[in-house]
């Protein structure tokens, strides 16, 4: 969106890395092997400012997930969904799981990341399949 | 160092105050401190005010010389911003400007509006307190990243919603006889079972009221108080804050309240005081959870054992430790930029005897209260303790 409206509002580092997992996405990582989210300049775990992208591993674990029934207004998402904390290894990403109802989802389910557009706000969705 | 005491409390009823303003409520609460006190307006040299959310729920910025104005003081003030901790570090930085020597007369509290908004114009303003980019726009609400912690809890140390229902329940007993509770009256833990789902494991029952309401407290240094022969029993002894990473994805464990223990081992040395001294408890009880993972961050249950405390009857009003007597965030209601200044109004009324209450814990003399930010991405423990 940005690229086609230059005068839209970014958040640059966030959005190059939301829609990087359309392609599986990634993380940044330090020379002391902590990961984290972008946008970083510095390790929040040790304060290392040498920081690297690295491929996120193609699947995640979830690792604790609600089925959330009244959501704020605005948000765009028909309620109920299902919103999960998946675990890729040294990150933790937190999205939306499609295709499987919270019936379906259990701790230790395994999904592959997604990136969607929230047609409510414009913004982008970070959400999780079924792997 | 100077000692700090209480010298008095004031407390809007808490629940809905249809039309009111906020610099309304905060001046109700203001100066029936000022009246408990027996200290005159301008002896407060400094007001330090809680609020969260005033920008969107009364488009009001910049609250802190409207509150003291709105309050008859002439002094300066300074709003904290802390989410829902935001008058527990207003209270902290008003017992740090005692102890420096700065300052001898503070007014310390919060005000919060809330009920003139709708359901989702709230669940859309808290969750500003979360972090917007990662979680957020992922769809999680401030229900939803306690009912996260939640399952993370049990999945880690076991408990099921049945454990959370007995914690709504005593919440809502204490708050019968308590004047300024949202709601004074009994729940069963059928009906907080059987309470429609919010964000699962959490349901309606599980979570606290949006509430309207304001706390104050006035704040002198011992030498003011003896100097002016003010009436002063309780003593805030210590003070501890912590702090977490913002997004709950970014913690290790989800399950535990690091910032909270961080706080509270503040505290605790601070007042020089043993987690087994404490003789009650208000805690940040915002969801059912939050309660159960306070009472092991503050080193009251070992981890794992929390969970059952309201059940075994440890945590209730004739148990060993009575927590939230009174009622809670709950049962007595969340105005959310007030509730850390309410926690200490309470305990310091429970500790005097003038609490409806105060018959539970007849020979108290150290109470601890917990206020938690967010998904207690930020903590203030204070320890109180009767002086005299």
């Amino acid at each position: 969106m940005s690229e086609s409206d230059p005068a839209a509002p970014a958040d640059t580092g966030y959005d190059e890395w939301a829609d990087s997992l359309a392609e599986g996405g990634y993380f940044i990582e330090c020379a002391n092997g902590h990961g984290s989210l972008p946008p970083r300049r510095v390790c929040p775990e040790c304060g290392s400012t040498d920081l690297a992208e690295e491929a996120l591993p193609e699947t995640g674990e979830v690792e604790t997930f609600s089925e959330i029934h009244v959501a704020p207004s605005g948000f765009g998402e028909d309620p109920p969904y299902v919103t999960a904390v998946v675990n890729f290894g040294t990150v933790r990403v937190t999205g939306i799981v499609r295709g499987l109802s919270a019936d379906e989802v259990a701790i230790g389910t395994a999904v592959r990341p997604d990136v969607e557009r929230n047609d409510a706000t414009g913004n982008r969705l970070v959400v999780f399949r079924s792997a | 160092m100077t000692g700090v005491r209480v010298a008095g409390v004031g407390l809007t009823p808490f629940g809905e105050h249809a039309g009111r303003t906020g610099r309304d409520l905060f001046a109700e609460a203001a100066l029936a401190a000022l009246d408990d006190a027996g200290v005159p307006g301008e002896d407060v040299e400094h007001l330090n005010y809680g609020n969260f959310m005033g920008a969107l729920a009364e488009r009001q910025g910049h609250q802190a010389p409207l509150m003291a104005e709105a309050a008859g003081l002439r002094c300066a003030g300074t709003r904290y911003e802390e989410a829902c901790a935001s008058a527990g570090v207003a209270v902290r930085e008003a017992v740090r400007a005692v102890r420096s020597g700065e300052n001898d007369v503070m007014l310390a509290g919060g005000m919060e509006r809330m009920t003139n908004l709708s359901t989702a114009e709230v669940t859309e303003s808290l969750a500003v307190a979360a972090d917007e980019l990662f979680e957020v726009r992922a769809g999680v609400t401030f229900p939803g990243a306690y009912a996260l912690m939640a399952r993370a809890y049990f999945d880690e140390y076991g408990g099921d919603r049945e454990d959370l229902a007995h914690v709504a329940a005593k919440n809502h007993a204490n708050a019968v006889n308590n004047e300024y509770a949202q709601y004074q009256r009994e729940i069963t833990v059928e009906q907080a079972l059987d309470s429609p789902a919010v964000a699962s494991p959490l349901h309606l029952f599980d979570a606290c009221p949006i509430t309207d309401g304001a706390s104050a407290l006035v704040l002198v240094s011992e030498e003011y108080a003896a100097e002016h022969d003010i009436e002063a029993p309780v003593a805030i002894t210590g003070t501890g804050q912590g702090g977490d990473r913002a997004a709950l994805q970014d913690r290790a464990d989800m399950a535990r309240t690091p910032a909270a223990t961080d706080a509270a081992a503040e505290a605790y040395g601070d007042a020089g005081v043993a987690s087994d001294e404490v003789d009650l408890a208000e805690v940040h009880d915002c969801f059912t959870i939050a309660e159960v993972m306070a009472l092991e961050a503050l080193d009251l249950f070992d981890s794992g054992e929390g969970i059952g405390a309201a059940r075994r009857g440890d945590t209730t009003r004739d148990g060993d430790l009575p927590v939230n007597l009174s009622g809670g965030l709950k049962a007595k209601g969340h105005p959310v930029g007030a509730t850390g200044g309410s926690q200490i109004a309470e305990m310091t009324r429970l500790l005097r005897g003038d609490h409806p209450n105060s018959d539970a814990v007849p020979d108290a003399t150290v109470g601890l209260t917990h206020n938690a930010g967010g998904t207690v991405a930020s903590a203030v423990v204070h320890v109180l303790e009767v002086a005299e």
